[in-house]
Parts: C-alpha cells; sequence; structure tokens
C-alpha cells in the first residue's frame, strides 16, 4: 500500500502523458474519406494561411460555442456514467458543409441562448438550446429583418441588450454558415465537375460570340446567353464564398495572392482554362456528392502532388502544424490536468500525507509542460512572441500563474503553490477558452502592433506582471479564507504566506513598472507620445502605483500581514480593470476587444473579491485560526494541526 | 514647527495618501474619457492642480479634488526631502536609491515634456513638397507680406490673442488689426441658416458667407475649425473687414503702398530649413480582409543649408529622427475619384526631454532589479541554512523597531526588504 502511494505521482503523469499522446493519433472516418488528409489542406483566411481544419474549428466555436457537431445529446448524468454522445469531428461537419450541403442543414449547428429568440423559433428545438439550418429556415426573414433594425438603431456594440445582441450573433452565424456551405462550389450542384466541364466547354465559343456581337457582327446568341449564364452564377459565388481556397499561380510573386472560387472561375474567361486546384476541388466534391471514397481520395491526393509540384511547400507545413495543433489541443488538455492538481493540493489539506503533494506537483508540472508546449508551439506557427491578443494574454497569465506557483512550492512545501497555480492555470485557461468563441486565435496584427521586439518585451513583461498580481491576490485569498474559516492557518503557515505576498508584490511590482515604461516607450516609437493618458496605460499605471502603495504602507507599518493580505487582493481587482475593464470603455488607441458578456463576468468576479476582503477586515477574534493560538505567534503553537508535509 | 514641517514632507503617510489619491485620480480620470474625450479630460484631471466641479449651469468652479500636477508636485517634494533626511551610501539601500532616484527623473522628465513638447502634423500629397508643418489644434492670423519675389515675410499671430476680440496693435506688425469676432469652432453657409450670422465682411471671399457658430468639439477624431472677422487698419484708417477662416485654404490678399499682403487664418504653422517631399504612400491590407498590414510613405528630403537630398522611407514603428524632430507615420489617406491625390499625415514632435523616459526607466528597473535579487537571494540563503537558528535576530530586530514607535519618532521606515524578511522567526521544517 505504501509503496503504491508511492508510486502514484509517477502512475498519474504516465497515465495523463498517455491520454496527451493519444491525442495527435489522426482521425479517421468509417465511411473511408482520408478526413485528416483534406483537413490538412492549406487555405487563406482573414488574412493566414491555416489548414481547413481550423476553418472547421473557429466556425464551429464562433456558431455553437463547442468543436464538436453533436447528433444525439446526452444529459450530464448520463455523462457520469460513461455515456458517450454521438458526434461529429469538426473537420467531417466541414467536409458535409462543402460538398453536401443539404445533411448539413440538418445538423444542430447554431446556438441560441436568450429564451425570447428561442420563444421566435419555436419548439420544435425539443429544449434544446442548438437548432439545425433547417429548423431555422421558416424564420430567416424575421431574424434578418430584426438583425437589420438592430444595426441601424443601435450601431454601437455597448447599447446593445443581451438579446440584441444574441440576435446578432445567430444572424451572423446564418451569414457564415452560407458562405461555408458556397466555398467550394454552388450550392445545390451535385456534379461539380460535370458543370465546370461544360462551363469550359462554352469559354471558347461565348467569347467568340462576344467579340462579334462588340463589333456589331453577327454571332451566336445561344453561346453568348451560356456563358453570360455560367458567369452570373459564379459572380453570385464569389460575393459569397469565404475562404479563399485556390492557391496563386505565380507563388514566386505574389505568394498572397490566394483567390476565391468564384473569383478564380470568372477569371478562367481571360485564358479559357480552369484552375487545377479549382478542378482538383470540382473532382473532391463530384466523387462526395456520389459516395465514392476512393474517388475522392484520389483526387485529394492530386491536389497535394500538384501543391508539391508547386513548391508551396511553407503553406502545406503550416496546414500539418496547425492540424496537428488543433489536435493536440494542448490548453484544454492542460486545463484538465491543472483541475486534477487543485483537487489533489485541497486533499493534501484535508489529511497532509505526503504523496497527495507529490502527486499534485507531479500533475501541476506535467500540466505545465503542456501548457508550455501550446505556447511554443503557437509561437512557431504564428512566428510571434507569446502573446498577441487578448486570447493569448490570458494563456499566458495562467502559464505565469503557474511557473510562480511551481516556485513557490518549491521553496516552501505546504501545498500553497499547488493549491494557487491550479486554481490560475484552470481560470485563466478558461478565460482564454471563453476569448477563443469570436473566431481565430491566431489573427493577423495591425499595422501598430506588427513588430515583435515591442511584442516580445512590453506586452510579455507586463503580462507577467498582470500574472504576478493574480498569484499575490490568489495566496492572500487563501491566507484569509483558511484564517477565518478553518483552523489550518498556524503562525508558520501564516508567515510564510505573508512572506510569499510580500515577495510576489515586489516582483509584480518590478515587471508592471517596467513593463509600464515599456510600453510607454513603445507609445514613443509609434506615435510620439511617451505618455497619452489612454485608458490602457491608465490601468497599468493603476496596477504600479497599487504595488507601490502596497510595498510602502507596510515600510511605514500602516498595515501588517493582514492588511498585506487585503490590499493584495483589492489587487486582483485593479489588474482585472486593467487587463480587460479598459477594453469595456471603447475609447483610446487600445480598445481592441469590446467583451459585452465578460462585463458582467467582471463585476462578478470584483464583488466575490470585496466579499474576501470585507471577511479578511473581520477583527482577529473572529478567525478561527487566530482564535486557538496565542496572539504571540510562537513557532510550533499548532495544536493539534499538522501543517507541515510527512515526507515519505 | 519645521521638524513638524518636515516630518510631514519626509512621512511615509503622505506617500500612502498621495498614492492612494493617485488611484482615486488615475481611475476617475479615465471613465471621465469616455464623455469628454482624451484631451479635455486630460487638462481637467492630469495636467491641472485641482479637478473643478461645475454645479449645473452656474458657472461656478469649485476646486475639488487634487489634479496630476498638485499630486504629482507633493509625492517629488516627498520623495526628494524623504532621500535627503534619510540618504545614506550603503549596499543594502542602493537598489531603493536607484529606483527613488529614477522615478524623480521620470516624474520631472514627463513635466518638461508637458511644458516643452511641440505637436504637429506634416501633411503631404503624392508629388507634394511642404517646408512647415501644422499644429494640430493652435490656429495663428497670418499676414504674409509678398512684396520680395524669393522669400515671404510671415507676421504671425497666435489664437491666443485673437480670443480676446481686441485691437492687436505691436510695433513689429505693419498694420492694427482689430478681431471683432471670434469662432472657436464654426462653420460657413451660402444661404443664411437656422442660428447664423448674416455676412458682415467688406473685402475678400466673405461677403456672401454667412457663419454657423458650432460648440466646441472634444474626441479625439475631431477637430474645431475657428473663423474670425478681423479689421485692418493701416496708418491712414480701415483697409476693410474679412472674414478669415480655417475652413478654407484660399489667401486673401489686399495692396497697400504698393505692397501686396495675403491673409488667413491657418493651423499654426512650424517652418523648417529643409523640405519634405512625398513619393509614395503605401496602404496595404492583409489579402481578403479589411485589416491594415501596413502604412508607409516614402519621402525626399531636402535641405538647401547642409546640401542633404536623399529619400528615406517612414513606417509604423520605424519613425524618422532628423534635425531635432521626430517624423512618424501618422494616418493615410486613399486618392478619390474626385481627383484628390493619395496623401500622407506624418506626425511631427519636438521633445527636448525625450530621453528622460528611457534614461529614467534604466535607472529604476536596475534599482527593481537589484533590490529583488538582494531580497530573493537572502531569502534562498537563509532557507538553505534553515537549521540554523536566527530566531534571536529576528527577536532583537522586533525589539529595535518597537523601541522606535514608543519613542515617538516617525514611523519605522526602510531598510524595507532585508529588515521585514529579518523580522519573520525562520520556519523550521519538521522532519
Amino acid at each position: 500500500m505504501k509503496n503504491l502511494k508511492h508510486r502514484t505521482p509517477w502512475i498519474l503523469v504516465a497515465l495523463l502523458t498517455l491520454w496527451v499522446v493519444a491525442s495527435l493519433r489522426p482521425p479517421s472516418n468509417e465511411s473511408g474519406y482520408d478526413i485528416a488528409e483534406f483537413g490538412r489542406l492549406p487555405v487563406l483566411l482573414n488574412g493566414r494561411v491555416k489548414p481547413l481544419d481550423t476553418v472547421a474549428r473557429n466556425s464551429l466555436l464562433i456558431m455553437q460555442g463547442r468543436q464538436g457537431v453533436y447528433l444525439t445529446e446526452v444529459k450530464w448524468y448520463e455523462r457520469l456514467l460513461g455515456k458517450r454522445p454521438e458526434k461529429l469531428k469538426p473537420i467531417e461537419w466541414l467536409l458535409t458543409v462543402l460538398f453536401q450541403p443539404e445533411e448539413a442543414d440538418q445538423l444542430r449547428t447554431f446556438r441560441v441562448e436568450h429564451p425570447d429568440i428561442q420563444g421566435i423559433l419555436g419548439g420544435e428545438s425539443q429544449g434544446l438550446v442548438y437548432y439545425s439550418f433547417n429548423q431555422l429556415t421558416n424564420h430567416l426573414p424575421e431574424i434578418s429583418s430584426q438583425a437589420e433594425q438592430i444595426r441601424e438603431n443601435k450601431p454601437e456594440a455597448q447599447t446593445r441588450t443581451s438579446r440584441e445582441t444574441d440576435l446578432l450573433h445567430l444572424f451572423d452565424s446564418i451569414i457564415l454558415y452560407h458562405r461555408l456551405k458556397n466555398t467550394v462550389k454552388p450550392e445545390g450542384t451535385t456534379d461539380f465537375a460535370a458543370e465546370l466541364a461544360s462551363y469550359e466547354s462554352i469559354i471558347g465559343p461565348g467569347l467568340a460570340a462576344l467579340h462579334l456581337s462588340e463589333s456589331g457582327e453577327e454571332h451566336n446568341a445561344e453561346d453568348l446567353q451560356r456563358m453570360a449564364a455560367f458567369f452570373q452564377r459564379y459572380s453570385v459565388l464569389e460575393g459569397a464564398a469565404y475562404p479563399l481556397i485556390v492557391p496563386p499561380l505565380d507563388p514566386a510573386h505574389a505568394r498572397e495572392d490566394w483567390k476565391n472560387i468564384g473569383t478564380s472561375l470568372k477569371e478562367s474567361l481571360r485564358n479559357g482554362e480552369l484552375h487545377p486546384a479549382v478542378r482538383h476541388y470540382a473532382a473532391m466534391a463530384t466523387a462526395y456528392a456520389g459516395d465514392k471514397p476512393p474517388d475522392f481520395n484520389r483526387a485529394l491526393t492530386q491536389y497535394r502532388d500538384w501543391l508539391d509540384e508547386q513548391e508551396f511547400f511553407a503553406e502545406i507545413k503550416k496546414g500539418q502544424d496547425e492540424f496537428s495543433y488543433n489536435l493536440l489541443a494542448p490548453f484544454y488538455r492542460g486545463m484538465v490536468i491543472y483541475i486534477g492538481a487543485l483537487l489533489l493540493g485541497c486533499a493534501f489539506w484535508l489529511n497532509w500525507s505526503g504523496w497527495l503533494r507529490r502527486s499534485g506537483l507531479a500533475l501541476l508540472i506535467l500540466g505545465f509542460v503542456i501548457h508550455s508546449i501550446g505556447l511554443i508551439f503557437r509561437m512557431v506557427l504564428e512566428g510571434r512572441p507569446p502573446v498577441t491578443n487578448l486570447y493569448s494574454s490570458a494563456v499566458f497569465v495562467g502559464w505565469g500563474i503557474v511557473l510562480l506557483g511551481i516556485l513557490l512550492e518549491a521553496l516552501h512545501k505546504g501545498g500553497i503553490g499547488i493549491v494557487t497555480a491550479g486554481i490560475g492555470g484552470f481560470v485563466t485557461l478558461i478565460v482564454a477558452h471563453h476569448l477563443s468563441l469570436s473566431g481565430d486565435t491566431m489573427e493577423m496584427l495591425q499595422a501598430v502592433l506588427d513588430t515583435n521586439i515591442w511584442l516580445a518585451t512590453h506586452v510579455v513583461i507586463i503580462t507577467i506582471g498582470y500574472a504576478s498580481m493574480f498569484l499575490a491576490g490568489l495566496l492572500a485569498i487563501i491566507y484569509i479564507l483558511r484564517g477565518v474559516l478553518t483552523r489550518s492557518l498556524v503562525p508558520e503557515t501564516a508567515k510564510a504566506l505573508a512572506k510569499m505576498v510580500y515577495g510576489v508584490i515586489c516582483f509584480a511590482t518590478l515587471f508592471s513598472f517596467v513593463g509600464t515604461i515599456l510600453g510607454g516607450i513603445w507609445a514613443d516609437q509609434s506615435w510620439g507620445r511617451f505618455w497619452g493618458w489612454d485608458p490602457k496605460e491608465n490601468g497599468a499605471l493603476l496596477i504600479v502605483i497599487w504595488c507601490a502603495l502596497i510595498l510602502h504602507a507596510r515600510w511605514g507599518g500602516l498595515i501588517r500581514d493582514r492588511g498585506l493580505m487585503v490590499l493584495a487582493i483589492f489587487g486582483n481587482i485593479v489588474t482585472a480593470w486593467s487587463w480587460f475593464g479598459t477594453n469595456m470603455l471603447g475609447v483610446g488607441l487600445h480598445s481592441y476587444g469590446f467583451m459585452n458578456k465578460a462585463f458582467v463576468w467582471l463585476m462578478i468576479f470584483n464583488v466575490s473579491q470585496l466579499l474576501i476582503m470585507g471577511l479578511g477586515l473581520l477583527p482577529k477574534h473572529l478567525w478561527l485560526s487566530f482564535r486557538q493560538h496565542s496572539p504571540e505567534h510562537t513557532p510550533g503553537s499548532g495544536g493539534g494541526v499538522q501543517p507541515s508535509p510527512q515526507e515519505g | 514647527m519645521i521638524t513638524k514641517i518636515a516630518n510631514f514632507f519626509t512621512s511615509l503617510k503622505l506617500t500612502v495618501a498621495c498614492l492612494s489619491l493617485a488611484m482615486v485620480l488615475v481611475f476617475v480620470g479615465t471613465l471621465a474619457q469616455v464623455k469628454l474625450g482624451l484631451w479635455v479630460a486630460q487638462e481637467e484631471y492630469f495636467q491641472s492642480l485641482f479637478g473643478y466641479w461645475s454645479p449645473g449651469d452656474t458657472g461656478l468652479r469649485i476646486p475639488g479634488f487634487p489634479g496630476g500636477y498638485l499630486l504629482g508636485g507633493i509625492l517629488l517634494i516627498n520623495l526628494i526631502a524623504a532621500h535627503c533626511k534619510r540618504f545614506e551610501l550603503s549596499r543594502k539601500k542602493i537598489g531603493i536609491f536607484l529606483v527613488h532616484a529614477g522615478l524623480i527623473l521620470l516624474l520631472l522628465g514627463q513635466f518638461f515634456t508637458e511644458l516643452f513638447t511641440v505637436e504637429s502634423t506634416l501633411t503631404l500629397a503624392t508629388g507634394e513638397t511642404r517646408n512647415y508643418s501644422e499644429a494640430t489644434r493652435a490656429t495663428e492670423l497670418a499676414l504674409i507680406d509678398k512684396s520680395d519675389p524669393q522669400t515671404d515675410k510671415v507676421y504671425s499671430i497666435p489664437d491666443s490673442r485673437l480670443r480676446n476680440e481686441t485691437l492687436i496693435r505691436d510695433d513689429s506688425l505693419p498694420f492694427q488689426v482689430q478681431v471683432k469676432n471670434y469662432w472657436p469652432n464654426a462653420d460657413l453657409a451660402r444661404e443664411p441658416l437656422q442660428a447664423s450670422l448674416p455676412p458682415q465682411a467688406t473685402e475678400g471671399f466673405g461677403r456672401n458667407l454667412h457663419v454657423v457658430p458650432l460648440p466646441k468639439v472634444s474626441s479625439m477624431d475631431e477637430r474645431n475649425l475657428p473663423s474670425a472677422l478681423v479689421e485692418i487698419f493701416g496708418p491712414d484708417g480701415s483697409l476693410g473687414t474679412w472674414l478669415v477662416t480655417t475652413l478654407s485654404t484660399q489667401t486673401q490678399s489686399f495692396t497697400h503702398d504698393g505692397k501686396t499682403y495675403a491673409l488667413a487664418l491657418r493651423f499654426k504653422r512650424y517652418y523648417t530649413p529643409y523640405s519634405f517631399t512625398l513619393i509614395e504612400c503605401r496602404h496595404d491590407l492583409y489579402t481578403g480582409t479589411s485589416k491594415p498590414k501596413n502604412f508607409s510613405s516614402l519621402v525626399r528630403i531636402r535641405s538647401p543649408e547642409t546640401g542633404e537630398d536623399r529619400e528615406v522611407k517612414i513606417w509604423m514603428n520605424h519613425p524618422l529622427r532628423y534635425a531635432g524632430l521626430t517624423y512618424y507615420q501618422y494616418q493615410m489617406g486613399q486618392g478619390g475619384p474626385d481627383g484628390i491625390a493619395p496623401h500622407t499625415v506624418l506626425q511631427v514632435v519636438r521633445n527636448p526631454s525625450w530621453l528622460a523616459p528611457y534614461i529614467a526607466c534604466t535607472i529604476v528597473g536596475l534599482g527593481l532589479l537589484v533590490q529583488f535579487l538582494m531580497h530573493f537571494v537572502n531569502f534562498t540563503s537563509r532557507r538553505r541554512h534553515g537549521s540554523r537558528p536566527s530566531g534571536r535576530t529576528g527577536d532583537k530586530r522586533k525589539r529595535q523597531m518597537a523601541g522606535r514607535q514608543d519613542s515617538r519618532s516617525p514611523a519605522p521606515v526602510a531598510e524595507p526588504l532585508t529588515t521585514l524578511a529579518k523580522s519573520v522567526p525562520t520556519a523550521r521544517r519538521s522532519a
């Protein structure tokens, strides 16, 4: 038994590592389509090359806030009993949308949250908040007229109610879905390859007729009319198609000159030839519609070979790498492992057996390794420093908290580092997940942000400052909760926590200050103003002032340990304001992401912090931990509680 | 008495009080930007001694909350005073000393920046050459003596003097100028409109124009466009009344004593002994999006003084520093169908103290690093020697600190990191 406990950390790490590695196995499809290879195909969207798999995942995140498409819904308690819902992988769903839209129309992929909108859509949804396109078709005129009204009456997102925001979201999701359906072929075509063959055959005669008609000579009106009909059809397609799937024919000169299928088909009128990529996609479309997996796979391989011949090596590699990154889902897996670490840390506090602590620490380190792999993977894919937008800042703040937490745990072996890092890592990754719902998390950067030097210095340093502020706040929360509500805050632990909070705040001061000043220098470099009192700058300044205030109050003897804790928790509010609150004002040069729903969460967070601060201000005799000990804080007066880990 | 004052200005309590007020000020000043816009909020909250409160329409301005200058000033005095009082050269304090020295430099540097920085913009259409930049907000009434075919002689009256709507007499001016009306923001109309004023000019293009006074604007993307009605007096009496306006770039001219003068109200110009010509401006977007990828301007600098003639590219995050001025890529306008050429707007900044924050940042960063490392080394080394009984030193320190408090000396200060670390009895791990 003792032996088993001794080995638990290793067993846990081995099992979870296996789970992570197994995720990299490419998905297979029972019907024989090579979905993995299809998912790796590079396309250009939002200004960057990405695999179709990413297009599928991001579209689903926008439309329904999750990546899998559920064919059956399973209640949460059924899940606990091991029942798994049947679901489509994102790329399987995209394959259906692109090549057999009428089937995709039956899949429930639109999430509607607001009850009023569910009311409009009627009771067909069987109590679910997910709707299929077919369930929405009857309501499209209503949805679109309401959306138009809202856009006209309330152009500013801040002023919209949650019903209006939700309705616009539904409307935008429908548009997105419509565009996806028209990405490879016009919706409703069954044999696209045959259609293109007849288009190709009419180009020559059609153009000849056009030239004759222009010079007023006799011409074949039928040829001209047929060509014009195609032209019109593809013009519509050009307006609807979403990702740019046709790579440039002259990659050496215009590498980024990708086109959507409609544009490419229209351009074929010029030289009478179809783009090879268009042919291959059409062959795939026809094969899929005819349910012929071997034909589909052959067309796919031919297209891949063509990309190789044209030396699109960088794009192919990007597609492959990002596909693997998507499978790995490092931040999701990291989050799950952090929960495990957190639970073990809490369990350790209940019975103080060393194996729990060691297991928790082992999981924390494993989670951190996977988190780091994810960060580095992202950096390589983007060719950028770790933080480029709000999403990646959340990921990085979590990373920083966990790193510092592990260091603290190494210095003071009381499980405090494990619990704080577990909470910090888990919560920030949840926040990151919600930030990712707005679409591509590796979006291209605005011109002014396009500088790796400043992103690597100012942004990274200030984000570490955020991380350390939150860590100090978390430690303080543990101090207060354990002190007021339990008897476990013995003098040793209390002193250790006070030292940690103090040290972490010093660290935060260093990073926040240097980060803020570097931001000023960047501003001086890019628009000639060191300090402009912009909300985001002011937010960073608030953190610096707050740190200075805490330190000076401590040095001046104005506060002691408990005061330090209460102020450190307020630091959470200051940091959250600087990180998210300033973006919600909608003014200044930094307002790059307004988040309506996030505001509610920010307020909930602030109130919770204030409550804990209130708890911390309770007189000492109401603290369970202090009631028991003499006020002199003599070491070793811990009574019956065992504060230190039992090693072994 | 003097000790009391000295104690007040050197106390850490004052520091903490000022920092608390600064928290409130920065927060409220940020929120105010939503309503007032960045410029006005900045002036009212940060570049002021007091935040004023104006109840209703009474027009009263009651000083309430301390403004940025006041708090910054007190903190600066507090900082300097505390250092004068407690300065001692010791290894332990070097970090703290560096941090505060850097902060003093930073605060002073920012103060001088606010005082001496001159910001202007240089707008250039493709192919255009200019040897001046224009202020974004300050205007001037320019009287230009065009009699010399080589160079113009420009007399400039700043808007601070125009605003008073008085007679402007100056020995250096060839004329006297009576400012009859000055509108900080106005529109002009050919037909009378609601709230418009009838034409009053006797000369120039303003004879048929109605002035529509507008309220002043404050948001970052709007601009006030002033107009004024001025009467020019020569030695022999009035030469006429002109409507001058920043709404038009058209100059109006008159002849007096055989000399031709041009007259214009325009954004204040800063002339340079060299000129810029815009060769090309580029505004690239990411493929398939409307997201800007890059703005860049290729300009040619020609300086007759130094004989310089070269091309230079200015783009985002890559400003040009030239002759004490810095040129930044600011805005970009694409050509229009009505013959408007593509143009670029460069931000031009003269800031003699631009280096201060760079030096200050280095000093403070260094100080924090030293202090942090000392604390860290101390912390880890004590952990390593954790078995050594060190409680006694801690107790001694504690007693010393308590003693200080008892003798009613000012609050126990300084040696912050090390003192605190030592006053904590080392926690011993149970085996």
